[in-house]
Protein backbone atom coordinates (compact mmCIF):
# COMPACT_ATOMS: atom_id res chain seq x y z
CA UNK A 1 0.00 0.00 0.00
CA UNK A 2 1.03 3.53 0.65
CA UNK A 3 4.17 2.47 2.72
CA UNK A 4 5.64 0.11 0.09
CA UNK A 5 7.06 2.80 -1.86
CA UNK A 6 9.80 4.38 0.01
CA UNK A 7 10.55 1.26 1.82
CA UNK A 8 11.74 -0.84 -1.26
CA UNK A 9 13.44 2.89 -2.26
CA UNK A 10 15.13 3.51 1.00
CA UNK A 11 16.15 0.06 1.80
CA UNK A 12 17.81 -0.26 -1.53
CA UNK A 13 19.31 3.34 -1.69
CA UNK A 14 23.29 3.30 -0.79
CA UNK A 15 23.93 6.13 2.10
CA UNK A 16 25.13 8.68 0.63
CA UNK A 17 21.78 9.06 -1.78
CA UNK A 18 19.48 9.34 1.00
CA UNK A 19 17.50 12.36 1.15
CA UNK A 20 17.90 14.18 4.20
CA UNK A 21 15.00 13.24 7.11
CA UNK A 22 16.50 16.06 9.94
CA UNK A 23 19.15 17.71 10.89
CA UNK A 24 20.31 18.64 15.04
CA UNK A 25 22.87 21.50 14.55
CA UNK A 26 25.08 21.81 17.36
CA UNK A 27 22.71 21.06 20.27
CA UNK A 28 23.70 21.41 23.87
CA UNK A 29 21.48 21.13 26.65
CA UNK A 30 22.08 22.07 29.95
CA UNK A 31 19.86 20.81 32.75
CA UNK A 32 18.97 22.70 36.22
CA UNK A 33 21.91 22.72 38.36
CA UNK A 34 24.25 22.99 35.76
CA UNK A 35 24.55 19.31 34.61
CA UNK A 36 25.74 19.18 30.99
CA UNK A 37 23.50 16.70 29.45
CA UNK A 38 25.01 17.26 25.91
CA UNK A 39 27.11 19.54 24.37
CA UNK A 40 27.53 20.55 20.53
CA UNK A 41 26.11 17.77 19.18
CA UNK A 42 25.43 17.67 15.50
CA UNK A 43 23.99 14.95 13.80
CA UNK A 44 22.12 14.63 10.07
CA UNK A 45 19.87 11.95 9.85
CA UNK A 46 18.58 10.67 6.59
CA UNK A 47 15.37 8.49 5.19
CA UNK A 48 15.69 5.45 5.53
CA UNK A 49 19.18 5.08 8.17
CA UNK A 50 19.33 2.76 10.84
CA UNK A 51 21.30 4.87 13.41
CA UNK A 52 22.69 3.32 16.36
CA UNK A 53 23.81 5.77 19.45
CA UNK A 54 26.45 3.84 21.44
CA UNK A 55 28.03 5.15 24.28
CA UNK A 56 28.23 4.90 28.52
CA UNK A 57 25.64 6.11 30.61
CA UNK A 58 25.98 9.83 30.87
CA UNK A 59 26.73 9.97 27.62
CA UNK A 60 23.49 12.05 26.46
CA UNK A 61 22.31 9.11 24.42
CA UNK A 62 18.33 9.63 26.17
CA UNK A 63 18.48 13.07 26.24
CA UNK A 64 19.23 13.47 22.20
CA UNK A 65 16.26 10.97 21.23
CA UNK A 66 14.07 12.96 23.54
CA UNK A 67 14.79 15.85 22.20
CA UNK A 68 14.27 14.81 18.62
CA UNK A 69 10.95 13.55 20.24
CA UNK A 70 10.25 17.26 21.06
CA UNK A 71 9.84 16.46 24.82
CA UNK A 72 12.44 18.95 26.29
CA UNK A 73 13.77 21.36 24.05
CA UNK A 74 17.74 22.22 23.87
CA UNK A 75 19.36 25.16 25.83
CA UNK A 76 21.24 25.64 21.81
CA UNK A 77 21.17 24.69 18.64
CA UNK A 78 18.25 23.60 16.99
CA UNK A 79 16.46 20.68 15.29
CA UNK A 80 15.69 21.25 11.52
CA UNK A 81 13.56 18.84 9.82
CA UNK A 82 13.44 18.46 6.17
CA UNK A 83 10.82 20.44 4.19
CA UNK A 84 8.85 17.25 3.18
CA UNK A 85 8.77 16.45 6.96
CA UNK A 86 6.94 19.30 8.25
CA UNK A 87 4.12 16.46 9.04
CA UNK A 88 6.39 13.88 10.15
CA UNK A 89 5.43 11.82 13.10
CA UNK A 90 7.37 10.26 15.79
CA UNK A 91 7.01 7.22 17.38
CA UNK A 92 8.83 5.69 20.86
CA UNK A 93 9.73 1.92 22.15
CA UNK A 94 11.14 2.50 25.49
CA UNK A 95 13.31 0.10 27.39
CA UNK A 96 10.22 -0.87 29.49
CA UNK A 97 6.96 -2.00 27.13
CA UNK A 98 5.25 0.61 28.98
CA UNK A 99 1.84 -0.78 28.10
CA UNK A 100 -1.19 -0.12 29.62
CA UNK A 101 -2.05 -2.94 32.13
CA UNK A 102 -5.63 -2.37 32.06
CA UNK A 103 -6.00 -2.35 27.98
CA UNK A 104 -5.64 -5.34 25.68
CA UNK A 105 -2.86 -6.29 23.71
CA UNK A 106 -5.17 -4.66 20.34
CA UNK A 107 -6.29 -1.80 22.48
CA UNK A 108 -2.78 -0.72 23.42
CA UNK A 109 -2.06 -1.24 19.84
CA UNK A 110 -4.96 1.32 19.19
CA UNK A 111 -3.15 4.27 21.40
CA UNK A 112 -2.03 6.17 18.91
CA UNK A 113 -5.17 6.22 16.96
CA UNK A 114 -7.27 6.52 20.38
CA UNK A 115 -6.00 10.03 21.19
CA UNK A 116 -6.13 11.11 17.09
CA UNK A 117 -10.07 10.10 18.31
CA UNK A 118 -10.36 6.96 15.68
CA UNK A 119 -12.78 4.02 16.75
CA UNK A 120 -11.35 1.11 17.40
CA UNK A 121 -13.33 -0.96 14.72
CA UNK A 122 -12.63 1.82 12.18
CA UNK A 123 -9.17 1.37 12.63
CA UNK A 124 -9.55 -2.47 13.32
CA UNK A 125 -7.51 -3.52 9.99
CA UNK A 126 -4.26 -1.35 11.06
CA UNK A 127 -4.43 -2.94 14.43
CA UNK A 128 -4.02 -6.32 13.13
CA UNK A 129 -1.69 -5.62 10.44
CA UNK A 130 0.79 -3.98 12.93
CA UNK A 131 0.31 -7.23 15.07
CA UNK A 132 0.75 -9.71 11.85
CA UNK A 133 4.09 -7.41 11.58
CA UNK A 134 5.60 -8.37 14.79
CA UNK A 135 3.24 -11.63 15.01
CA UNK A 136 1.34 -11.38 17.40
CA UNK A 137 -2.04 -11.58 15.53
CA UNK A 138 -3.99 -14.48 18.12
CA UNK A 139 -2.76 -12.38 21.22
CA UNK A 140 -5.49 -9.40 20.34
CA UNK A 141 -7.63 -10.20 23.47
CA UNK A 142 -4.89 -10.81 25.75
CA UNK A 143 -3.98 -8.56 28.69
CA UNK A 144 -0.05 -7.55 28.85
CA UNK A 145 0.13 -9.29 32.29
CA UNK A 146 -1.23 -12.98 29.94
CA UNK A 147 2.58 -12.30 27.37
CA UNK A 148 5.74 -13.01 28.07
CA UNK A 149 8.50 -10.40 28.06
CA UNK A 150 9.61 -10.75 24.52
CA UNK A 151 5.80 -10.61 23.30
CA UNK A 152 5.13 -7.04 25.59
CA UNK A 153 8.24 -5.73 23.73
CA UNK A 154 6.60 -6.73 20.30
CA UNK A 155 3.20 -5.63 21.36
CA UNK A 156 5.31 -2.20 22.47
CA UNK A 157 7.07 -2.04 18.57
CA UNK A 158 3.32 -2.83 16.78
CA UNK A 159 2.01 0.51 18.65
CA UNK A 160 4.78 2.27 17.32
CA UNK A 161 4.83 1.05 13.85
CA UNK A 162 0.61 1.68 13.23
CA UNK A 163 1.30 5.32 12.45
CA UNK A 164 4.02 4.70 9.87
CA UNK A 165 6.15 6.90 11.56
CA UNK A 166 9.26 9.23 9.83
CA UNK A 167 11.16 7.97 12.82
CA UNK A 168 11.23 4.94 15.27
CA UNK A 169 13.16 6.45 18.37
CA UNK A 170 14.16 3.44 20.63
CA UNK A 171 15.69 3.80 23.63
CA UNK A 172 17.40 0.37 24.74
CA UNK A 173 14.14 -1.28 23.94
CA UNK A 174 15.98 -4.64 24.31
CA UNK A 175 18.03 -4.29 27.01
CA UNK A 176 15.87 -5.98 29.76
CA UNK A 177 15.34 -8.86 27.50
CA UNK A 178 17.56 -12.17 27.95
CA UNK A 179 20.10 -12.95 25.27
CA UNK A 180 17.89 -15.38 23.69
CA UNK A 181 15.01 -13.29 23.37
CA UNK A 182 17.13 -10.20 22.42
CA UNK A 183 18.51 -11.80 19.47
CA UNK A 184 15.13 -12.79 18.02
CA UNK A 185 14.13 -9.16 18.36
CA UNK A 186 17.24 -8.06 16.65
CA UNK A 187 16.26 -10.24 13.84
CA UNK A 188 12.67 -9.75 13.93
CA UNK A 189 13.66 -5.93 13.96
CA UNK A 190 15.83 -5.72 10.69
CA UNK A 191 12.99 -7.69 9.15
CA UNK A 192 10.31 -5.11 10.09
CA UNK A 193 12.62 -2.62 8.67
CA UNK A 194 13.24 -4.18 4.99
CA UNK A 195 9.31 -4.49 5.02
CA UNK A 196 8.18 -0.97 6.10
CA UNK A 197 11.70 0.84 5.46
CA UNK A 198 11.02 3.53 8.43
CA UNK A 199 13.97 5.32 9.82
CA UNK A 200 15.39 4.10 13.10
CA UNK A 201 17.26 5.83 15.88
CA UNK A 202 18.56 3.07 18.60
CA UNK A 203 19.93 3.28 21.68
CA UNK A 204 22.14 0.95 22.83
CA UNK A 205 25.24 0.08 24.91
CA UNK A 206 25.82 -2.77 23.41
CA UNK A 207 28.40 -3.50 20.65
CA UNK A 208 27.31 -6.10 19.22
CA UNK A 209 23.69 -5.61 18.80
CA UNK A 210 24.71 -1.86 17.19
CA UNK A 211 26.78 -3.52 14.90
CA UNK A 212 24.12 -6.24 14.08
CA UNK A 213 21.30 -3.81 13.64
CA UNK A 214 22.58 -0.08 12.23
CA UNK A 215 24.11 1.54 8.66
CA UNK A 216 25.54 3.89 10.99
CA UNK A 217 27.00 3.50 14.71
CA UNK A 218 27.17 7.03 16.83
CA UNK A 219 29.99 6.74 19.52
CA UNK A 220 29.16 9.24 22.33
CA UNK A 221 31.34 10.31 25.55
CA UNK A 222 30.25 11.35 28.85
CA UNK A 223 30.61 14.18 30.77
CA UNK A 224 29.88 16.37 29.14
CA UNK A 225 27.60 14.20 26.43
CA UNK A 226 29.09 14.72 22.74
CA UNK A 227 29.42 12.98 19.65
CA UNK A 228 32.96 11.01 19.43
CA UNK A 229 33.02 9.40 16.35
CA UNK A 230 30.72 8.39 13.82
CA UNK A 231 31.15 4.88 12.18
CA UNK A 232 29.90 2.98 8.97
CA UNK A 233 28.44 -0.57 8.48
CA UNK A 234 28.70 -1.25 5.25
CA UNK A 235 27.26 -4.45 5.13
CA UNK A 236 24.17 -4.82 3.11
CA UNK A 237 20.59 -5.36 4.49
CA UNK A 238 18.96 -8.06 4.74
CA UNK A 239 21.19 -9.03 7.39
CA UNK A 240 20.99 -12.65 8.42
CA UNK A 241 22.25 -14.63 11.18
CA UNK A 242 25.16 -15.45 9.80
CA UNK A 243 26.11 -12.40 9.65
CA UNK A 244 26.79 -12.68 13.30
CA UNK A 245 29.52 -15.51 13.11
CA UNK A 246 31.32 -13.73 9.96
CA UNK A 247 34.57 -11.90 10.36
CA UNK A 248 33.42 -8.93 8.49
CA UNK A 249 31.31 -8.75 12.00
CA UNK A 250 33.74 -9.16 14.43
CA UNK A 251 35.98 -6.68 12.69
CA UNK A 252 33.54 -4.41 12.84
CA UNK A 253 32.46 -5.08 16.54
CA UNK A 254 36.23 -4.25 17.10
CA UNK A 255 36.40 -1.23 15.65
CA UNK A 256 33.59 -0.36 17.62
CA UNK A 257 35.01 -1.39 20.71
CA UNK A 258 38.35 0.91 20.10
CA UNK A 259 36.07 3.88 19.48
CA UNK A 260 33.61 3.44 22.27
CA UNK A 261 36.74 2.29 24.71
CA UNK A 262 38.50 6.09 23.40
CA UNK A 263 35.33 7.63 23.81
CA UNK A 264 35.59 6.03 27.48
CA UNK A 265 38.81 7.13 27.53
CA UNK A 266 38.47 10.63 26.88
CA UNK A 267 35.89 11.38 29.93
CA UNK A 268 38.58 9.82 32.60
CA UNK B 1 22.22 -38.95 32.13
CA UNK B 2 20.71 -41.58 28.83
CA UNK B 3 19.48 -43.65 31.57
CA UNK B 4 17.83 -41.51 33.37
CA UNK B 5 16.30 -40.04 30.38
CA UNK B 6 15.18 -43.37 29.41
CA UNK B 7 13.28 -44.29 32.82
CA UNK B 8 11.73 -41.08 33.21
CA UNK B 9 10.29 -41.97 29.60
CA UNK B 10 9.02 -45.25 29.84
CA UNK B 11 7.44 -45.00 33.68
CA UNK B 12 4.24 -42.88 33.80
CA UNK B 13 4.35 -39.02 35.33
CA UNK B 14 4.16 -39.40 39.13
CA UNK B 15 3.75 -36.60 41.28
CA UNK B 16 6.43 -36.81 43.41
CA UNK B 17 5.82 -36.55 47.43
CA UNK B 18 6.69 -32.94 47.93
CA UNK B 19 4.29 -31.95 45.56
CA UNK B 20 1.83 -34.38 46.46
CA UNK B 21 2.23 -32.46 50.33
CA UNK B 22 2.10 -29.36 48.81
CA UNK B 23 -1.20 -29.96 47.27
CA UNK B 24 -2.17 -31.36 50.85
CA UNK B 25 -1.49 -28.26 52.23
CA UNK B 26 -2.84 -26.04 49.98
CA UNK B 27 -6.22 -27.43 50.24
CA UNK B 28 -5.93 -28.00 54.06
CA UNK B 29 -5.24 -24.16 53.98
CA UNK B 30 -8.64 -23.75 52.06
CA UNK B 31 -10.96 -25.49 54.20
CA UNK B 32 -9.50 -24.05 57.11
CA UNK B 33 -9.70 -20.26 55.95
CA UNK B 34 -13.03 -19.84 56.69
CA UNK B 35 -13.41 -23.27 59.15
CA UNK B 36 -10.92 -21.66 61.82
CA UNK B 37 -12.97 -18.33 62.22
CA UNK B 38 -15.88 -20.37 61.96
CA UNK B 39 -14.98 -23.09 65.08
CA UNK B 40 -13.50 -19.38 67.01
CA UNK B 41 -17.36 -17.81 66.79
CA UNK B 42 -19.38 -21.22 67.58
CA UNK B 43 -16.51 -21.65 70.53
CA UNK B 44 -17.17 -18.04 71.56
CA UNK B 45 -20.57 -18.13 71.45
CA UNK B 46 -20.72 -21.28 73.34
CA UNK B 47 -18.26 -19.90 76.30
CA UNK B 48 -20.68 -16.51 76.48
CA UNK B 49 -23.55 -18.66 77.02
CA UNK B 50 -21.22 -20.89 79.49
CA UNK B 51 -20.24 -17.70 81.76
CA UNK B 52 -23.60 -16.33 81.89
CA UNK B 53 -25.31 -19.53 83.13
CA UNK B 54 -22.50 -21.03 85.39
CA UNK B 55 -22.59 -17.60 87.09
CA UNK B 56 -26.19 -16.44 86.65
CA UNK B 57 -25.71 -13.57 85.43
CA UNK B 58 -29.17 -11.21 84.88
CA UNK B 59 -29.86 -10.99 81.48
CA UNK B 60 -30.24 -6.82 82.48
CA UNK B 61 -26.65 -7.24 83.07
CA UNK B 62 -25.31 -9.55 79.81
CA UNK B 63 -28.28 -11.47 78.21
CA UNK B 64 -27.09 -15.03 76.68
CA UNK B 65 -26.80 -15.63 72.97
CA UNK B 66 -29.85 -17.24 72.99
CA UNK B 67 -31.86 -14.09 74.38
CA UNK B 68 -29.84 -11.83 71.98
CA UNK B 69 -30.69 -13.58 69.21
CA UNK B 70 -34.51 -13.91 70.56
CA UNK B 71 -34.07 -10.12 70.46
CA UNK B 72 -33.51 -10.00 66.98
CA UNK B 73 -37.09 -10.90 66.11
CA UNK B 74 -39.21 -9.72 68.96
CA UNK B 75 -37.53 -6.09 68.11
CA UNK B 76 -37.13 -6.64 64.75
CA UNK B 77 -39.86 -4.28 63.78
CA UNK B 78 -37.47 -1.71 65.69
CA UNK B 79 -34.59 -2.71 64.45
CA UNK B 80 -35.32 -3.00 60.84
CA UNK B 81 -36.56 0.32 60.21
CA UNK B 82 -33.04 2.00 61.94
CA UNK B 83 -31.04 -0.12 60.21
CA UNK B 84 -32.42 1.27 57.06
CA UNK B 85 -32.21 4.52 57.82
CA UNK B 86 -28.38 4.14 59.30
CA UNK B 87 -27.94 2.19 56.18
CA UNK B 88 -29.20 5.29 54.17
CA UNK B 89 -27.01 7.73 55.94
CA UNK B 90 -23.67 5.56 55.04
CA UNK B 91 -24.36 4.94 51.53
CA UNK B 92 -25.69 8.63 50.95
CA UNK B 93 -21.95 9.58 53.20
CA UNK B 94 -20.12 7.34 51.24
CA UNK B 95 -21.74 8.23 47.63
CA UNK B 96 -20.71 12.22 49.06
CA UNK B 97 -17.57 10.79 49.82
CA UNK B 98 -16.48 9.35 46.60
CA UNK B 99 -18.05 12.21 44.42
CA UNK B 100 -16.37 14.61 46.28
CA UNK B 101 -12.98 12.62 47.14
CA UNK B 102 -12.55 11.27 43.19
CA UNK B 103 -13.80 15.20 42.12
CA UNK B 104 -10.93 17.02 44.35
CA UNK B 105 -7.96 14.74 43.25
CA UNK B 106 -9.01 15.30 39.52
CA UNK B 107 -8.95 18.87 40.22
CA UNK B 108 -5.76 18.01 42.59
CA UNK B 109 -3.74 16.94 39.95
CA UNK B 110 -4.94 19.09 37.13
CA UNK B 111 -3.41 22.27 38.91
CA UNK B 112 -0.92 21.93 41.60
CA UNK B 113 -1.76 24.95 43.12
CA UNK B 114 -5.00 23.80 44.23
CA UNK B 115 -3.61 20.57 45.92
CA UNK B 116 -0.93 22.96 47.63
CA UNK B 117 -3.71 25.11 49.21
CA UNK B 118 -6.24 22.47 49.98
CA UNK B 119 -4.70 19.32 50.93
CA UNK B 120 -3.38 19.92 54.20
CA UNK B 121 -7.10 21.42 55.20
CA UNK B 122 -8.22 18.05 54.27
CA UNK B 123 -5.64 16.56 56.08
CA UNK B 124 -6.44 18.76 59.35
CA UNK B 125 -10.94 17.73 58.48
CA UNK B 126 -9.21 14.04 58.59
CA UNK B 127 -7.33 14.22 61.77
CA UNK B 128 -9.76 15.66 63.79
CA UNK B 129 -12.04 13.35 65.57
CA UNK B 130 -15.28 13.36 64.10
CA UNK B 131 -17.38 13.29 68.19
CA UNK B 132 -15.21 16.73 68.81
CA UNK B 133 -16.81 18.26 65.34
CA UNK B 134 -19.91 17.05 65.41
CA UNK B 135 -21.69 18.84 68.11
CA UNK B 136 -20.81 22.18 65.96
CA UNK B 137 -22.15 20.89 62.99
CA UNK B 138 -25.83 19.91 64.99
CA UNK B 139 -25.43 23.44 65.92
CA UNK B 140 -25.45 25.07 63.16
CA UNK B 141 -27.02 22.33 60.33
CA UNK B 142 -31.30 22.62 61.30
CA UNK B 143 -31.82 19.12 58.94
CA UNK B 144 -30.79 16.29 61.03
CA UNK B 145 -30.22 13.77 58.38
CA UNK B 146 -27.95 16.68 56.49
CA UNK B 147 -25.69 17.13 59.65
CA UNK B 148 -25.70 13.22 59.90
CA UNK B 149 -24.35 13.26 56.61
CA UNK B 150 -21.99 15.51 56.69
CA UNK B 151 -20.04 13.53 59.91
CA UNK B 152 -20.24 10.40 58.06
CA UNK B 153 -18.54 12.03 54.78
CA UNK B 154 -15.99 14.09 57.46
CA UNK B 155 -14.87 10.41 58.01
CA UNK B 156 -15.50 8.88 55.13
CA UNK B 157 -13.84 11.12 51.68
CA UNK B 158 -10.10 11.20 53.22
CA UNK B 159 -9.38 7.69 52.04
CA UNK B 160 -11.03 8.10 48.78
CA UNK B 161 -9.10 11.73 48.11
CA UNK B 162 -5.42 10.75 49.41
CA UNK B 163 -5.88 6.77 47.64
CA UNK B 164 -7.20 8.52 44.18
CA UNK B 165 -4.58 11.80 44.40
CA UNK B 166 -2.01 9.22 44.45
CA UNK B 167 -2.96 6.50 42.14
CA UNK B 168 -4.09 9.57 39.54
CA UNK B 169 0.00 10.55 39.86
CA UNK B 170 1.17 6.83 39.60
CA UNK B 171 0.51 7.13 35.95
CA UNK B 172 4.12 5.35 34.67
CA UNK B 173 5.98 8.54 33.24
CA UNK B 174 6.90 7.12 30.24
CA UNK B 175 3.02 6.53 28.90
CA UNK B 176 2.96 9.98 30.15
CA UNK B 177 5.74 10.76 27.54
CA UNK B 178 3.73 9.20 24.90
CA UNK B 179 0.76 10.61 25.49
CA UNK B 180 2.13 13.43 24.62
CA UNK B 181 3.92 12.51 21.57
CA UNK B 182 0.75 11.49 20.45
CA UNK B 183 -0.32 14.90 21.12
CA UNK B 184 -3.21 13.58 23.54
CA UNK B 185 -5.28 16.54 25.27
CA UNK B 186 -5.60 16.77 29.15
CA UNK B 187 -9.00 15.54 29.08
CA UNK B 188 -7.44 12.54 27.15
CA UNK B 189 -4.73 11.55 29.26
CA UNK B 190 -7.45 11.58 32.17
CA UNK B 191 -9.50 9.55 30.62
CA UNK B 192 -7.43 7.16 29.04
CA UNK B 193 -4.17 7.00 31.19
CA UNK B 194 -4.46 8.72 34.87
CA UNK B 195 -8.16 7.46 35.76
CA UNK B 196 -7.48 3.72 35.14
CA UNK B 197 -4.18 3.92 36.36
CA UNK B 198 -5.93 5.54 39.85
CA UNK B 199 -8.57 2.86 39.87
CA UNK B 200 -6.84 0.21 42.25
CA UNK B 201 -5.78 2.47 44.39
CA UNK B 202 -9.31 4.61 44.24
CA UNK B 203 -10.95 1.20 45.02
CA UNK B 204 -8.82 1.24 48.09
CA UNK B 205 -9.60 3.60 49.68
CA UNK B 206 -13.23 2.94 49.05
CA UNK B 207 -13.09 -0.42 50.66
CA UNK B 208 -11.67 2.02 53.69
CA UNK B 209 -14.02 4.63 53.24
CA UNK B 210 -16.97 2.48 53.45
CA UNK B 211 -16.61 0.53 56.81
CA UNK B 212 -15.69 4.21 57.99
CA UNK B 213 -18.98 6.07 56.39
CA UNK B 214 -20.85 3.57 58.75
CA UNK B 215 -18.77 4.59 61.82
CA UNK B 216 -19.15 8.07 60.96
CA UNK B 217 -23.27 7.84 60.75
CA UNK B 218 -22.90 5.64 63.99
CA UNK B 219 -20.81 8.43 66.27
CA UNK B 220 -22.56 11.84 64.60
CA UNK B 221 -25.77 9.92 65.96
CA UNK B 222 -24.50 9.02 69.01
CA UNK B 223 -24.00 13.27 69.37
CA UNK B 224 -27.08 14.11 67.84
CA UNK B 225 -28.87 12.16 70.17
CA UNK B 226 -32.19 12.64 70.48
CA UNK B 227 -34.17 11.09 67.48
CA UNK B 228 -37.90 9.40 68.25
CA UNK B 229 -39.23 8.87 64.26
CA UNK B 230 -36.71 8.36 61.60
CA UNK B 231 -33.66 7.36 63.51
CA UNK B 232 -30.71 4.80 62.99
CA UNK B 233 -29.32 2.19 64.65
CA UNK B 234 -26.89 4.21 67.10
CA UNK B 235 -30.27 6.04 68.58
CA UNK B 236 -31.38 2.01 69.55
CA UNK B 237 -28.44 1.20 71.12
CA UNK B 238 -28.87 4.87 73.25
CA UNK B 239 -32.71 4.74 74.17
CA UNK B 240 -31.72 0.58 74.75
CA UNK B 241 -29.63 1.41 77.28
CA UNK B 242 -31.67 4.36 79.25
CA UNK B 243 -34.34 1.50 79.13
CA UNK B 244 -31.74 -0.80 80.33
CA UNK B 245 -32.32 -3.42 77.93
CA UNK B 246 -29.34 -5.18 77.05
CA UNK B 247 -30.48 -7.79 74.36
CA UNK B 248 -31.94 -4.93 72.55
CA UNK B 249 -28.02 -3.21 72.69
CA UNK B 250 -26.23 -6.45 71.39
CA UNK B 251 -28.24 -7.42 69.15
CA UNK B 252 -28.35 -3.65 67.68
CA UNK B 253 -24.71 -3.67 68.13
CA UNK B 254 -24.23 -7.24 66.30
CA UNK B 255 -26.14 -5.88 63.35
CA UNK B 256 -23.80 -2.80 62.99
CA UNK B 257 -21.52 -5.17 62.74
CA UNK B 258 -22.84 -7.69 60.51
CA UNK B 259 -23.21 -4.45 58.23
CA UNK B 260 -20.20 -3.63 58.36
CA UNK B 261 -18.51 -7.11 57.23
CA UNK B 262 -21.40 -6.98 54.74
CA UNK B 263 -20.25 -3.55 53.31
CA UNK B 264 -17.03 -4.68 53.29
CA UNK B 265 -17.58 -7.87 50.94
CA UNK B 266 -19.36 -6.49 49.08
CA UNK B 267 -16.83 -3.40 48.39
CA UNK B 268 -14.00 -6.29 48.24
CA UNK B 269 -16.16 -8.40 45.18
CA UNK B 270 -16.80 -4.87 43.05
CA UNK B 271 -12.88 -4.21 43.80
CA UNK B 272 -12.34 -7.85 42.41
CA UNK B 273 -14.69 -7.93 39.79
CA UNK B 274 -13.17 -4.66 37.91
CA UNK B 275 -9.68 -5.58 38.61
CA UNK B 276 -9.68 -9.30 38.05
CA UNK B 277 -8.79 -8.81 34.03
CA UNK B 278 -5.61 -7.14 34.83
CA UNK B 279 -4.02 -5.91 38.14
CA UNK B 280 -1.86 -8.08 39.99
CA UNK B 281 -3.77 -7.60 43.40
CA UNK B 282 -6.84 -9.44 41.82
CA UNK B 283 -5.03 -11.78 39.38
CA UNK B 284 -4.99 -15.69 40.25
CA UNK B 285 -1.54 -16.82 40.83
CA UNK B 286 -0.65 -19.38 38.21
CA UNK B 287 2.00 -22.05 39.14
Amino acid sequence: MNNQKPSTKSAATPLGLRPKLLEMRSIAKVFAEDVVALSDMSLTVNVGDFISLLGPSGCGKSTALRLIADLIHPTTGRIAWSETEHNHTISVVFQEPTLMPWATVGENVWLPFRLASRSYRSCRDEIMEALRLVSLENFEKSYPRELSGGMKMRTSIARALITHPSIMLMDEPFAALDEINRFKLNHDLLQLKEKIGCTVIFVTHSVFESVFLSDRIVVMAARPGRVHRELTIEQPYPRSDSFRTSAEYSAYCRTASEALQEAMGETN
Amino acid sequence: MTLRSEESRTSPVVVDQEERQRAVKARIDKIGSWLMPAIVMIAAVWFWDRIVVWNEIPHYILPGPGRVLGSFIEDWRILFPALVVTLQITFMALAVAVIGGVGLSVLFTQSRFVEMSLFPYAVILQVTPVVAIAPLIFIYVDSRIVGLLICAWVVAFFPVLSNTTLGLNSADHNLRDLFRIYGATRWQRLRFLQLPAALPYFLGGLRIAGGLALIGAIVAEFVAGTGGIGSGLAFTILEAGYRLNITRMFAALILIAVTGVIIFTVLSFISHMLLRNWHESAVKKEK
